[in-house]
């Protein structure tokens, strides 16, 4: 904890130490809000606003929040961080709100908020903090924009709502994959590219808790 | 530390917390109000604009809305405008929840909708009293949810403008396609009654639509077609604008 270095702190959840795709944290929202590039984006924009806000205010009460309740103070601190965002939301940016309905209000819930504000922000000062939940913000960003990228070209032909693919029910010759604009397509491509990682840099993987032995009942079998 | 876990540091941390969050939050709600309900107010009146075909990106919405289009209350039941209701002021979906405002839909309800006003707010594009338009709001039950939006009836009352939804739940890229243009624009010169002004006969069809009371269905998403179906059915009927749109359809050209 002591090499932090502000550099790392943001970058290292980005690539190293994903909150998705190493800790596979935050699975239930991605599933839900990459069915295009721009939902994603404006989603990791709020991730990332709720995220590096509730860590710096966490750590700016550390040492005076009572340990029995300091879960449901974090809480409340996201909580009311999220409402302020979504209200923001509603008012510049109503079209957007419309398709993330209610996805932004369910931000309270992701776990990586919670996992920082719990995990760093109760050790660590403001700046540190701050710049970890850019980090945190920014590696579940990447990973929507990704899985938004992957979804929105196979299963829309676009991208940022250009077509690129011209569809077949637009005069074009491209036939979606109607999967792709459903969530649990997304379980699909964040678990390719949790693989895809993985073999790029091993030490990601975990050990494996334990092995599959040899089936005994077989033999039982073979004697009978 | 452990002066932190006295229970009087505790109370007084919460309820700081408490009081701190909540002027946050209120100050948020209060001060960005204004904005989200110009937000809403003007995308309503654009979606409405869309759905007459008098939108064009870039226009003053505000300005165009005010210039052609008035808004009037309809008693659903007489089908006479009601002069008592300000149509500026009156809300049809706040009147949907209220008893004293509504009723209860028990057994006829292909809707889905469990409760309907007693007044609707229509609004009419041109001269109010000869118009070129008239628009209706719709909703009923798609696939997932609720599907809102309005229906654009040429001054006959059974010649079809346009149909245009702005709040659905329906599955992107299946039933999500009641947004696609090109589904939307077969809708314009279909007609909804044939010889009985209490009979609306639009549906959805499978597999090509061959007259004039037939549009298309949405490919792979036969609940939501239903949906439209159903809710297409339900406001052009008796229950719904049939009473009032029956005082247009001699009035002009082409009325059945």
């Amino acid at each position: 904890m002591a090499s932090d270095t502000p550099k790392s702190v943001v970058l290292s959840p980005v690539f190293k130490n994903n909150p998705i795709a190493l800790q596979v944290l935050g699975i239930c929202s991605a599933l839900a809000v990459t069915n295009s590039l721009s939902v994603s984006l404006v989603m990791g924009l709020a991730v990332i606003a709720v995220t590096s806000f509730s860590n710096l205010f966490v750590s700016l009460i550390r040492h005076h929040i009572p340990s029995s309740i300091r879960i449901i103070v974090q809480m409340t601190i996201i909580a009311s961080l999220v409402i302020v965002v979504d209200q923001l939301l509603k008012a510049y940016a109503y079209e957007m709100s419309k398709q993330l309905s209610v996805f932004v209000g369910l931000i309270i819930t992701n776990c990586i908020v919670m996992g920082r504000a719990e995990g760093y922000a109760m050790q660590n000062g403001p700046v540190m903090s701050f710049l970890d939940g850019v980090g945190n913000g920014l590696g579940y960003a990447v990973i929507l924009l990704f899985v938004g990228f992957v979804r929105e070209l196979l299963g829309s032909g676009s991208l940022f709502g250009f077509t690129i693919l011209p569809a077949v029910q637009n005069g074009g010759w491209y036939v979606p994959n109607g999967l792709m604009l459903l969530p649990p397509s997304a379980f699909f491509v964040i678990g390719l590219l949790i693989w895809i990682l993985r073999s790029f840099s091993p030490d990601q993987v975990e050990k494996t808790e334990y092995r599959i032995v040899a089936n005994s009942k077989t033999k039982i079998k073979e004697t009978a | 530390m452990a002066s932190n876990n006295s229970i009087k540091k505790t109370l007084t941390v919460a309820l700081a917390l408490c009081i701190v969050c909540s002027v946050v939050v209120s100050t948020a709600a209060v001060v960005l109000r204004p904005a989200q309900v110009l937000n809403q107010e003007l995308d309503r009146k654009s979606n409405i604009l869309q759905v007459a075909q008098l939108y064009q990106p870039g226009i003053n919405v505000n300005e165009q809305f005010a210039q052609q289009i008035t808004s009037r209350v309809v008693n659903l039941d007489t089908g006479e405008y009601a002069e008592d209701l300000d149509a500026e002021t009156y809300n049809q979906f706040d009147a949907a929840k209220d008893p004293a405002t509504s009723r209860t839909l028990s057994g006829d309800d292909p809707a889905g909708l469990g409760r309907l006003e007693n007044y609707a707010t229509v609004y009419l594009v041109g001269d109010p009293e000869n118009p070129e338009q008239i628009i209706l709001p719709i909703r009923g039950q798609g696939l997932w949810g609720l599907m809102r939006g309005f229906l654009a009836l040429e001054g006959d009352g059974n010649t079809i403008v346009g149909l245009s939804y702005y709040d659905h739940s329906e599955t992107p890229g299946l039933g999500g396609e009641v947004d696609n243009p090109r589904w939307k624009s077969q809708w314009q010169g279909k007609k909804v009654y044939a010889d009985d002004p209490m009979d609306p006969m639009i549906q959805l069809v499978k597999g090509g639509a061959d007259s004039e009371y037939e549009a298309d269905a949405l490919s792979g998403a036969t609940l939501t077609s239903r949906g439209v179906t159903n809710m297409l059915q339900f406001w052009l009927s008796e229950m719904g604008f049939a009473d009032y749109l029956a005082r247009f359809h001699d009035n002009s050209q082409g009325g059945a």
